[in-house]
């Protein structure tokens, strides 16, 4: 799969990090909809046409997104999407490529939605840099909470799905979730997860389980 | 590819002065000797070297002897920072600096806390980025040996009390040698006259990319007496505290460009701050939710960063460089680790004024029409950005 382009070094890509050390190229795709953003939600947008809401934060990068979703409720197809994000280029870009994909062809229906990953995203997009992959993770799960969202309105509750945390390290307070951010983030060993999360740091008896997942979430957004 | 090339980046570098470019040629070609060898190519070599440290030194009314070539500001930083406290720690163990100094001072403070059993005091700065005399002088002990405090911050352009505080630490040392005063002028080498003397520093780091000078080299003034340990070994050259044959055609190019700056100085200056004012008023006129990080008076001559609230910084330099506008961003996004700037969070302000911080730094190529320029295409793009973002900043972080 074409989702991870190649990392640079120095200051050949289109943008680099403000020490310089790292630099980024965006694909022409992730450009056209950075600079024409579809379907975002207007300032006075009547957002009571809208049936479900998704909302996500990450802490770890002060990104916020919102979503509206016009559900059908007969056939559950995606019929409108909207959303606002205070992110990067590519934040912006990928909340831009979900709304088309969700809705193009007459609209996914919801199961579809849930089918999709943030790596189909990423590569409708060609390709974003490692480093940015977070931004992609995003938009999905804003979708998938804005899903929720819908069944919870129309009472089948039967139907959210939960995205269960599962708690790693009762002394740090540190979760599968945030070991994930830390992977995405670009932390790949033990030690930068740690230095993310300080997980396992005066608990050393949970750092095999930790190990565990950083190889999980390696594989699933890297391998 | 826009037809404008607007470069407001010159605290990240400066472009190289032609005419410095000339006079480090010869260097580059001809004058292909070691200034170690004995024959005459290498005492060529070697003579420009000493020529150049002499120009150094009147510049900073310095003695040849006390001025050291290196590969730039990070080095000059950390040769400061881990040579003098090595060198010097039966004499104490404690050190001083505050949280808005460049990452070379910082990260060898902390390396030296937490690897080689220094203590360390990092002070805070106010809401415009400035740091309290009183405090310093509150943190001195008889312990201290090293204080390092910036010249003037590289991203918010705050200008700070280095006379004040070298005069505080030499009252407290009296007839002591310690602490040792060190600052990190590299973004003031074109701005301020750097007598040593008025400053009352010991040591003074300034390096070539910030003054229109070749990038990877820099110099290290260190008052006579002062013992560093060395960092890298294997020779006698810099007196055996930098080893390495020398950068000679940097070094010509260095006290070149530093020559041209400080002549031209206060014409320079006052033309950069109106152009500076005109910006800053300007955006905060007619953009509303932008505040002005550092001092509005306490400034580098060519320093704007501004906080675009509500949006995120890295979009809009990408927005920007679309118009041929360059610019830097302190936002997390734009950072390879993700974290955001310390020196904006330093100033007590939330997370978001980091993120949508936007820094412009203006230089000799400057001119009114790229200030027009900008504040004509700014708003339209800071808007552009603000109706997608969720994000609604509270008041009171920008009135
Ligand atoms: S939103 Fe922060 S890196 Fe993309």
């Amino acid at each position: 799969m074409n989702y991870q382009q190649l990392p640079q070094s120095g200051k050949t890509g289109d943008v680099s990090s403000k020490d310089g050390t790292k630099s980024w190229f965006y694909s022409d795709i992730v450009k056209d909809h950075f600079f024409h953003p579809r379907n975002f939600m207007h300032e006075d947008g009547d957002t009571s046409i809208y049936n479900a809401i998704g909302k996500v934060g990450s802490p770890a990068c002060g990104d916020e997104l919102r979503v509206w979703m016009k559900v059908d409720p007969k056939t559950e197809c995606i019929l409108d999407f909207r959303w606002q994000t205070f992110g990067c280029g590519s934040a912006i870009a990928s909340t831009s490529m979900c709304s088309v994909m969700v809705t193009e062809n007459d609209g996914m229906t919801l199961e579809e939605a849930r089918a999709m990953k943030p790596q189909d995203i990423m590569e409708r997009l060609g390709g974003l840099p490692a480093r940015k992959f977070h931004c992609s993770v995003l938009c999905d799960k804003a979708l998938r909470d804005a899903i929720n969202d819908f069944y919870r309105r129309i009472g089948k509750p039967e139907k959210i799905i939960k995205e269960a945390s599962r708690m790693i390290d009762p002394i740090s307070k540190v979760t599968d979730h945030d070991i994930e951010e830390a992977v995405l983030e670009g932390a790949q060993t033990l030690e930068t997860v740690q230095a993310k999360t300080k997980v396992g740091i005066g608990n050393p008896g949970v750092l095999p389980a930790v190990e565990e997942l950083i190889r999980f979430y390696r594989e699933k957004y890297f391998g | 590819m826009s037809k404008h090339f607007v470069y407001l980046d010159h605290a990240a570098a400066t472009p190289l002065d032609p005419y410095v470019f000339d006079v480090m040629k010869p260097y580059l070609k001809e004058v292909c000797g070691n200034p170690s060898s004995f024959h005459t190519v290498g005492k060529q070599a070697k003579d420009a070297i000493e020529v150049s440290r002499e120009t150094m030194a009147r510049l900073l009314s310095a003695r040849p002897d006390e001025i050291l070539f290196t590969s730039g500001g990070t080095e000059s930083d950390n040769l400061a920072i881990l040579g003098s406290a090595r060198a010097n720690k039966e004499h104490g163990r404690h050190l001083i600096t505050t949280a808005i100094e460049h990452h070379a001072v910082l990260e060898a403070c902390t390396y030296l806390q937490k690897k080689e059993g220094f203590e360390l005091t990092i002070l805070p700065v106010n809401t415009f980025g400035l740091v309290d005399p009183d405090q310093v002088a509150q943190a001195l002990r008889p312990d201290t040996i090293f204080v390092s405090v910036m010249m003037a911050n590289n991203e918010i352009g705050t200008i700070q009390p280095i006379a004040e505080i070298g005069n505080i630490i030499r009252k407290f040392r009296g007839s002591n040698a310690f602490p040792l005063f060190h600052t990190d002028a590299c973004q003031t080498v074109g701005t301020f006259d750097l007598n040593i003397e008025r400053l009352h520093v010991d040591l003074l780091t300034l390096n070539g990319s910030k003054m229109y000078g070749p990038k990877g080299i820099g110099a290290l003034y260190m008052r006579r007496g002062i013992k560093l340990q060395p960092l890298q070994f294997g020779g006698a050259q810099e007196r055996g505290i930098r080893p390495g044959t020398e950068h000679v055609a940097g070094i010509v190019g260095l006290a070149k460009a530093f020559e041209l700056v400080q002549q031209d100085r206060e014409k320079e200056n006052e033309r950069l701050v109106r152009l500076r004012d005109m910006l800053i008023r300007g955006i905060l006129e007619h953009i509303p939710k932008t505040r002005l990080n550092g001092d509005p008076k306490k400034r580098l001559p060519n320093n704007v960063n501004i906080s675009f609230l509500d949006i995120e910084g890295e979009a809009l330099i990408l927005y920007l460089d679309a118009k041929g506008i360059y610019v830097s961003t302190g936002s997390a996004c734009a950072s390879a680790s993700l974290d955001p700037s310390h020196v904006i969070l330093a100033l007590g302000v939330p997370y978001e004024v980091a993120h949508g911080s936007v820094r412009f730094t203006l230089g000799h190529s400057t001119t009114e029409k790229d200030i027009e320029y900008v504040l004509d295409v700014l708003p339209h793009l800071v808007e552009k950005l603000r109706v997608m973002s969720p994000v609604h900043v509270e008041e009171k972080y920008f009135t």
